[in-house]
């Protein structure tokens, strides 16, 4: 580590840091964003969130080596965390802080994108299925049930069969398409209550359309269990590219992404630890850090105070 | 009356195909009457017994399944038929001309909108206003229904309002567009007795206001007496009486409008015990044979239990009708039990 770089790192706590905090100052003049600050875990999982969005950005200055360059394949293979290696190097004697960084555009972009059209399409069908019933909800539901009994692994190892190795926006929109089915579930059962409910028929009452019915008045109410299920999702996906990564049908080597890093280092997990460990701790802690700013989002949008 | 008529309804009939195929609910069976302009008209009824069904029947909001409402029913609005209306024709007509408030001022209320957002929601939807002008026109409503420091409330949630606040916000919602018609159902029933009368002297006032016609749907006589010009009383999914407001309550005629009106309790008459109409409203999947209310009723005789009477004309008054045998045949006035 030079002190280039970590001078960046410190710019990045800094900038993150800051950006919360005058968000969180702002926002206490607006009811609906000091309902969001409300507990310290929001901010703590928006700084953490800020500050590696940051990181995987500027991650040529962040990074002291190229995430893919072998450094020296006879002498510094599984060298453990030191002053120069932040984290340690692998089993190929690559800088594992550096792949960290860079593996983070990649894991973050595919959980990000992956999560957003999962929920969108788990949320469109679930809102159809639930609002209209009888047939419509008969067919989409078998369609779901079919989605969640067929092995998502086997679905994703016939695309890669039939495009011969995918690339990363197939990757998002193969992860895309097979990971709604459990939102679609969920919204649909939200729908189902919240339709018969007194204003429901009251804004149908006023003239609204079904479009209107829907995105007004039925989802907002929804949005809680959509959101958790949104910030569950991310942590899901990342885990999927993680598996599917260990089955070599992932992210390409040697280009990095946490997934893979871990699989690249479960072979050598008793001898070198930290070659799995760094990467899961960033996985775990993108995933604590959405669950708490998703509680933070679902105290915004429901204006009525927490029970006691 | 040369008032022109605003809203006909006639042989309206809603059934709902119940589970299990326990057979059919006839909910509304056969009814018709009139609402003309800047009248109000009471509809009175015990629970179960169709006013709520028959409002929400005008503007089809009936839940389909398992509701519907049968061919042949007509629900004219200024000679159009709604129940032959399609989709976007019907959502012109609903908010707009004629329009409803229903009965849970906490539930009817959607609890992630501000109140100003919700009551602008109708004229955003008919009148296609601005940001700004359906801001402006939630205030001017929040004035018009007398809620104070309209600026302030207009960002306020529903939770953060009382019942009665929240009764004057739906009507507020209800009235943006200036209706024709407005359908008030139950308006009162959650509220406590001294808000009660707030809420039906502002409804008073607005339609004096806005010149519109208010079909009021209640089961307190108390309620009608004060605020309507004729009521229709309902009984097992059918009319059993109509007459202006004075005449039923001067000369009741139905036993079961009697039965009302022995009910309620009165300030003028020293009483033990409060009168109590003995049984219940049966279940709409079977209504007894002949009068449906002859069950239930202290002069019934064997006709009533095999021929339903029709509307019968009081006296020589048209504007007064019961479905009783009685109207023929005064003289069996006499309680049997």
């Amino acid at each position: 580590m030079t002190l280039g770089t970590w001078l960046a790192l410190f710019v990045a706590l800094v900038v993150a840091a800051e950006a919360v905090r005058a968000l969180r100052h702002r926002g206490l003049r607006q009811e609906r964003w000091r309902r969001f600050f409300r507990h310290r875990t929001t901010s703590w999982g928006l700084g953490i969130l800020a500050f590696l969005v940051i990181v995987a950005l500027a991650a040529p200055l962040i990074a002291p080596f190229d995430p893919d360059r072998q450094i020296d394949i006879l002498h510094l293979t599984n060298h453990p965390p030191s002053g120069t290696f932040l984290l340690g190097t692998d089993f190929l004697s690559r800088d594992l802080w550096s792949r960290v960084v860079y593996g983070a555009r990649v894991s973050l972009g595919i959980g990000a994108l992956g999560a957003l059209m999962a929920v969108s399409l788990g949320t469109l069908v679930g809102a159809l299925a639930g609002y209209y019933q009888r047939w419509v909800d008969a067919v989409l539901m078998r369609g779901v049930d079919v989605g969640l009994a067929l092995p998502r692994i086997f679905i994703l190892l016939m695309a890669v069969a039939l495009w011969d190795g995918l690339p990363f926006p197939a990757l998002v929109i193969a992860i895309g398409l097979t990971s709604w089915f459990g939102t679609s579930r969920l919204v649909r059962a939200e729908v189902l209550s919240l339709r018969q409910r007194d204003f429901v028929v009251a804004a149908r009452a006023l003239g609204a359309d079904t479009g209107r019915v829907i995105f007004r008045h039925v989802l907002p109410n929804a949005a809680a269990p959509i959101i958790v299920s949104a910030a569950l999702g991310v942590g899901n996906v990342l885990l999927l590219e993680a598996s599917l990564s260990f089955l070599g049908i992932g992210i390409k080597p040697p280009g990095a992404s946490w997934g893979n890093m871990i699989a690249d280092g479960a072979t050598s997990i008793y001898t070198a630890p930290w070659s799995t460990l760094f990467p899961g701790l960033a996985i775990s802690l993108v995933v604590m850090s959405l669950n708490a700013v998703a509680d933070g989002v679902r105290n915004a949008l429901d204006p009525r105070e927490e029970p006691a | 009356m040369t008032t022109p008529v605003l809203l006909r309804v006639r042989n309206l009939k809603t059934y709902f195909v119940t589970e299990q195929g326990k057979g059919t609910a006839r909910a509304v069976d056969d009814v018709s009457f009139d609402l003309y302009s800047g009248e109000t008209l009471g509809i009175v009824g015990e629970s179960g017994c169709g006013k709520t069904v028959t409002s929400l029947s005008i503007l089809r909001l009936v839940p389909e399944p398992p509701g519907h409402v049968l061919p042949g029913s007509l629900i004219e609005f200024e000679g159009r038929n709604l129940l032959a209306l399609s989709a976007p024709e019907l959502r012109a007509v609903r908010g707009n001309q004629i329009a409803m408030i229903f009965q849970e001022p906490m539930t009817s209320l959607n609890p992630v909108f501000t109140i100003g957002d919700q009551i602008a929601e109708a004229g955003i939807i008919h009148q296609h206003l601005s940001r700004g002008a359906a801001r402006a026109r939630a205030i001017e409503m929040l004035r018009l229904v007398g809620i104070p420091d309209p600026d302030e409330r207009v960002d306020h949630y529903p939770h953060q309002l009382s019942g009665g606040m929240r009764q004057r916000v739906m009507i507020a919602m209800a009235l943006v567009c200036h209706p024709k018609v407005l359908i008030a159902d139950e308006p009162t029933t959650a509220l406590d007795v001294t808000i009660q009368a707030q809420i039906l002297e502002l409804l008073d006032r607005l339609q004096h206001e806005l010149g519109m016609a208010v079909l009021l749907i209640t089961h307190d006589l108390g309620v009608v007496a004060g605020h309507a010009d004729r009521v229709v009383v309902m009984y097992a999914g059918r009319i059993v009486e109509t007459a202006p407001t004075d005449a039923l309550f001067e000369r009741p005629t139905h036993p079961y409008t009697e039965g009302l009106l022995a009910a309620v309790p009165r300030i003028d008459t020293p009483r033990a015990r409060l009168h109590a109409i003995p049984g219940q409203v049966p279940a709409a999947t079977a209504w007894p044979s002949g009068c449906r209310f002859h069950p239930r009723c202290p002069y019934a005789w064997d006709k009533c239990v095999s021929q339903e009477p029709p509307l019968l004309e009081v006296g020589d008054q048209a504007s007064h009708t019961a479905r009783c045998w009685l109207v023929t045949e005064p003289g069996r006035r006499v309680p049997q039990r």
